[in-house]
């Protein structure tokens, strides 16, 4: 019983197997992901293990606080962040390799031609509440 | 409305029902529409006999429910079926319904949600708030549940060992959410200890009390970590200690020892101390002796180094860590501990920061670099 999330990257992670953009598939492949996509989280609902899933826009803003009285400072988006995280999806699951086992599955999400895309996916245990018995 | 009271009475209306012919997953849906009616009409229309009521309330349930769904014909012998009188509860059900609840083909969630709701009576948003996932999420975790033990007979003898450790989980959760689980898994040990008697669950029953009993005193107004060792022992409960104490000694005279016992045992000794000075740690390094012959868990092994550090000095807990993997959880934190102590104060700070980024959860993160920025402040003046 432990939450991970399961990141997705724009950029940032190791290069996917069959990395060919979204832009390039065919009409058909990009819902036979989307679907495959939904039909993971529907998967997990069934098995009581979806916590959450959301998908984030690529552009996001930096803000920072600029002093007393002042409205916050913003800048970016940057071009030459290196990390951008695409979307997530949380899960609680019995075990580390229940979550490993998982985050296999969604990587194989069907790309171009149909195929696995393979991407690389990272699995991040949740910091938890600390346990009732230490000693 | 005394809900504890109300809750209590689940496992044995839950297991009349079964005993009647409602097969298990149908009989608990019942059980918790008669919970809904009773918390709604007790208070002004209280029942003679609550027991009685729920079982009338939740076989008629069952019986509206069998009728409407009528793929389910082959229950129709079932359906002008009145319950029978006379004493419609018995021991053996409620035991029974703790094996279910704990079977081994179950995970260790599912039974764990599963025992909440059908021996606990929570609803399955308590249960999904407690663990922090969404209703619809926990609502399928215990629907499957009940799906896999449905061919399992109801009447069929468990081990007390899965309950226990399904109950030691829920305990182990801590205060997290809105339902006090920690005080639920004590009702659920307590109630069980009352149909069985065996020494383990009376271990297990003492080791939460006498955890139970420090809670006020864990953490700070803050929310932060306070180490056992410093501790408000004023704060400590002292009748629970006394209750935990009472059950244990009980339980250890049957000379049957297993881990529970010997786990309360060490919680015992911690709690007869009336300054942190004063513990036992020669005892309690025996303990945990006992302890690694029982579990052989490498967590066990970890702790040990820590009672001798404090029994034989830190350069002996230090030789007893050398033996164990670095990679067990808290190693790193054992060490930085045990290294201040042996007065590796530059070290030491080293290590609590690295722990720190290895922490399991934010409590302990927070304690850790705490540790680490208290001995780098001291020593950078």
């Amino acid at each position: 019983m432990a939450k991970y999330l399961l990141l997705k990257h724009y950029r940032g992670a190791p290069a996917a197997v069959n990395d060919v953009p979204m832009d390039q598939w065919t009409p058909e492949e990009i819902s036979a992901h989307m679907q495959y996509m939904s039909d993971f989280a529907a998967r997990l609902e069934a098995t009581g293990e979806f916590v959450d899933g959301q998908a984030l826009a690529p552009e996001g803003t930096f803000v920072r606080y600029d002093g007393e009285g002042r409205p916050p400072v913003t800048d970016g988006p940057f071009a030459e962040t290196k990390d951008l995280i695409a979307g997530w999806m949380i899960i609680d699951v019995d075990s580390y390799e229940r979550a490993i086992e998982l985050a296999g599955e969604l990587s194989a999400a069907p790309g171009a031609g149909g195929k696995p895309i393979h991407e690389w996916l990272e699995v991040r245990p949740f910091l938890a509440a600390p346990p009732t018995i230490t000693q | 409305m005394d809900e504890a009271l109300l809750r209590s009475l689940i496992p044995g209306v839950l297991g009349a029902l079964v005993r009647r012919g409602a097969d298990f997953a149908a009989a608990e849906d019942a059980v918790q529409d008669a919970l809904v009616e009773a918390i709604r009409t007790w208070p002004t229309d209280p029942p003679r006999d609550p027991q009685r009521w729920l079982i009338t309330v939740a076989w008629r349930r069952f019986l509206d429910v069998a009728r409407a769904d009528a793929a389910r014909r082959r229950r129709e012998d079932l359906l002008d079926e009145e319950p029978a009188p006379g004493p419609a509860v018995s021991v053996d059900d409620t035991l029974a319904l703790y094996f279910l609840c704990a079977h081994p083909s179950l995970t260790p969630s599912s039974a764990v949600a599963l025992t909440l709701r059908a021996v606990g009576g929570l609803t399955t948003r308590q249960i999904a708030q407690a663990y922090l996932v969404p209703e619809a999420t926990m609502a399928q975790r215990i629907s499957r549940a009940k799906r896999t033990v449905s061919a399992v007979r109801f009447d069929q003898p468990g081990e007390v060992a899965t309950v226990l450790r399904v109950l030691y989980l829920v305990f182990n959760e801590g205060y997290s959410g809105d339902v006090d689980l920690a005080a639920e898994a004590i009702r659920l040990t307590r109630q069980l200890a009352a149909v069985i008697d065996h020494p383990e669950v009376a271990g297990l029953l003492a080791l939460m009390l006498l955890h139970h009993a420090r809670r006020a005193s864990r953490t700070a107004p803050d929310g932060s970590l306070v180490p056992l060792a410093e501790q408000d022992r004023g704060r400590w409960d002292t009748t629970v200690i006394a209750e935990g104490i009472a059950l244990l000694q009980a339980a250890l005279a049957r000379d049957r020892l297993g881990e529970f016992q010997a786990q309360a045992a060490i919680a015992a000794l911690h709690a007869d101390a009336r300054a942190a000075e004063e513990t036992d740690w020669v005892q309690i390094v025996e303990w945990y002796d006992e302890l690694a012959q029982l579990t052989d868990s490498p967590v066990v092994r970890l702790n040990r180094a820590v009672a001798v550090g404090e029994a034989d000095g830190p350069r002996a807990g230090l030789v007893a860590l050398a033996a164990l993997d670095e990679a067990l959880p808290r190693h790193t934190a054992v060490a930085a501990y045990l290294h201040e102590r042996d007065g590796n104060l530059v070290t030491a700070a080293r290590l609590y920061a690295e722990a720190a980024r290895k922490a399991p959860n934010l409590p302990e993160r927070d304690h850790l670099t705490r540790q680490a920025a208290r001995l780098n402040t001291s020593l950078s003046r």
